[in-house]
């Protein structure tokens, strides 16, 4: 049973850091550019059939970093031709444009890399078992983990200590100011999007690695993202982190008893946060719009 | 949405109304001109029953402006609705149609309540996540809704008028009439709607929600209203949707349905009552075809759906009148 718990404890963990890589990308682009990226998902795919396609030529390790890049830069262009021109408009038209986009990116990977599922093929190193004992701790999870916690480590400090990190945050709360102080917002928005991509296909590598690549295997993690956005609370990315986590672990933990319930869950959870505290674990109040 | 494009709501001092003898004499005649266009009876009855579920969004997008990408929901639950009473408890059309509108909009009003704690973006997104609470359940819970096969094994019930029978379950032309019949109606509560106070409201907060506070309206529970008006007509839609398919699964109530119903009332004009009709007339036809030519039909779909919002934001009939316009 202490297994049991373990083993299912450890996959949300998994799972939470997925959800938190997604949700961090979702959040920075709903923050600064006030638009919902529905095509997040396919982004995180994309980012997995990229790192497939480089590996061989340039092996694992780099491609885990050179195919976020490509991807982030294929988001770059994105928002420079096709996003940015809906962010004056409605909210309506921003929601549909990445819908659209969404379809074409799912398709155009089916196309390309057929819609079976392939392996993406991680080092030997990190497919050892940890231990004897728990089957479950292999080094590609330590591995995970550990990317994961760089990755949010090193964003947090970029945001925290560097002037474009600080310009996106108070970009975040104010951006007339922000665009009044000479600031070039469009700019700063792209660069914004593109980082927000970049983490989308970090995420698509790491579960290539942990569950193989398929056209829709980001789907999945786009719904339970806005959760983590909705329940971690309105313009904080800490609040995204911990709502993240959170539903990670509780929708893992209601698989050992309640098995279907592990998506219901998470709904249950943004209900109950809405009802008791309805700006978010950690929402400033004021910053819903 | 600036002040020129006050109220295209159908007033009293209108001109001759030439576009409703249009619309109408199209809607009455459908079933005998559709097959030549390489249409059938049950395309027809689609294009009504998205026409309806899309006018019914188009209220609280279009009149109210306020965004909801989680309609499908309701619509599901509509269809849900229905398929319970004919496969559980009685063999009735009309209380089948009136029991998925009750599950319908019930949900619509306890889930409107629960999201107006947000707005913006994030009230966007909690549309979208109350959707997904009912696909999951509609997905999970297979003793009672048949989890990811849907809700098989009913079959709408003939209508039973007293004096006569009409066999709706096997005329597929006296069904699509049948459908007209409710869309009639339906359209008719809508304009009613529109031209009374709580309409104009409706518009007054569209316009300018915070004009509309300073003049007293209480916003929020106006837009709530407005979200259950719409939760009700798209559940009636669904009802309607489950009777011309003879069964509901879950996929009508999965989010991509949320966005085919926003892109319809976008794509014919939502700042036009009639708009959202044509625009389900045009995608619903449109999806029919491509799907049956094409295995990349994902591709043209979201094509679609990134050149409405790059080049035709204002839809066919918001593009039309500009045109006329600048002549």
């Amino acid at each position: 049973m202490l297994t049991l718990v373990l083993f299912n404890l450890t996959n949300g963990l998994i799972l939470g850091l997925f959800y938190v890589l997604m949700a961090l990308g979702v959040s920075l682009i709903l923050n600064l550019s006030n638009v919902i990226n529905f095509a997040h998902g396919n982004f995180l795919a994309l980012g997995g059939y990229v790192a497939y396609a480089l590996s061989p030529y340039m092996g694992y390790w780099l491609a885990l970093l050179v195919a976020p890049l490509v991807v982030g830069l294929v988001g770059l262009i994105v928002e420079r031709t096709m996003i940015r021109r809906v962010y004056a408009r409605p909210h309506v038209y921003s929601l549909l444009l990445t819908f659209g986009l969404s379809f074409i990116l799912q398709d155009f990977c089916r196309m390309v890399w057929g819609v079976n599922g392939l392996p993406l093929s991680i080092p030997n190193v990190l497919n050892q078992p940890v231990s004897n004992t728990l089957f479950f701790l292999t080094g590609y999870r330590f591995f995970l983990v550990g990317v994961v916690v760089v990755a949010v480590a090193a964003l947090f400090a970029f945001l925290g200590f560097t002037r474009v990190g600080t310009r996106i945050r108070a970009g975040t709360l104010d951006l007339d100011t922000v665009s009044a102080l000479g600031i070039n917002i469009g700019l700063l928005r792209s660069f914004n999007f593109a980082l927000g991509i970049f983490l989308a296909a970090l995420a698509g590598v790491l579960a290539g690695g942990q569950i193989g690549l398929n056209p829709n295997m980001g789907d999945d993690l786009v719904l339970p993202s806005f959760i983590a956005i909705i329940i971690g609370g309105a313009g904080s990315l800490v609040g995204t982190l911990v709502g993240g986590i959170v539903i990670g672990i509780a929708s893992a933990v209601t698989a050992i008893w309640w098995s279907a319930g592990s998506e219901v869950v998470i709904y249950i959870l943004m209900v109950v946060v809405l009802v008791l505290r309805p700006r978010g674990l950690m929402g400033e109040e004021g910053m819903m719009t | 949405m600036s002040a020129t494009t006050i109220s295209a709501a159908p007033s009293r001092t209108a001109k001759p109304k030439l576009h409703l003898l249009i619309i109408w004499a199209a809607l009455l005649t459908a079933p005998a001109w559709m097959g030549y266009i390489g249409g059938y009876d049950a395309l027809a009855s689609r294009i009504l029953v998205f026409g309806l579920a899309a006018m019914g969004l188009n209220l609280l997008l279009g009149f109210t402006g306020v965004m909801s990408f989680g309609h499908a929901a309701y619509f599901g639950l509509g269809a849900y609705g229905a398929g319970f009473v004919l496969r559980y408890w009685v063999h009735s059309t009309p209380l089948a149609i009136l029991c998925g509108i009750l599950l319908g909009t019930v949900a619509g009003v306890v889930f409107g309540a629960l999201m107006m704690r947000r707005t913006g973006m994030y009230f966007a997104m909690l549309t979208i996540a109350f959707g997904q609470i009912c696909y999951y359940v509609a997905y999970s819970w297979n003793s009672v809704t048949g989890g990811y096969d849907g809700l098989r094994g009913f079959q709408r019930a003939p209508l039973d008028l007293g004096f006569t029978v009409l066999n709706i379950r096997d005329n597929g032309v006296l069904f699509y009439y049948f459908v007209l019949a409710i869309f009639a109606v339906c359209t008719a509560l809508m304009g009613l709607l529109l031209r009374s106070p709580l309409g104009r409201t409706m518009i007054a907060i569209r316009e300018n929600p915070r004009r509309a506070r300073f003049l007293g309206i209480n916003v929020e529970r106006h837009i709530l209203i407005s979200f259950a008006i719409s939760t009700f007509f798209t559940s009636v839609a669904g009802a309607l949707y489950a009777l011309l398919n003879n069964f509901a699964d879950p996929t009508s109530l999965y989010y991509v349905i949320s966005g085919n119903i926003v892109i319809m009332a976008v794509m014919g004009g939502m700042l036009n009552f009639w708009g959202p009709l044509l625009g389900a007339a045009i995608f619903v036809t449109l999806q029919d075809y491509i799907s049956s030519m094409t295995v990349n039909w994902m591709s043209w779909i979201g094509i679609i759906f990134v050149a409405i919002v790059l080049f035709f934001p204002s839809g066919v009939l918001g593009f039309l009148r500009r045109r006329s316009a600048s002549k």
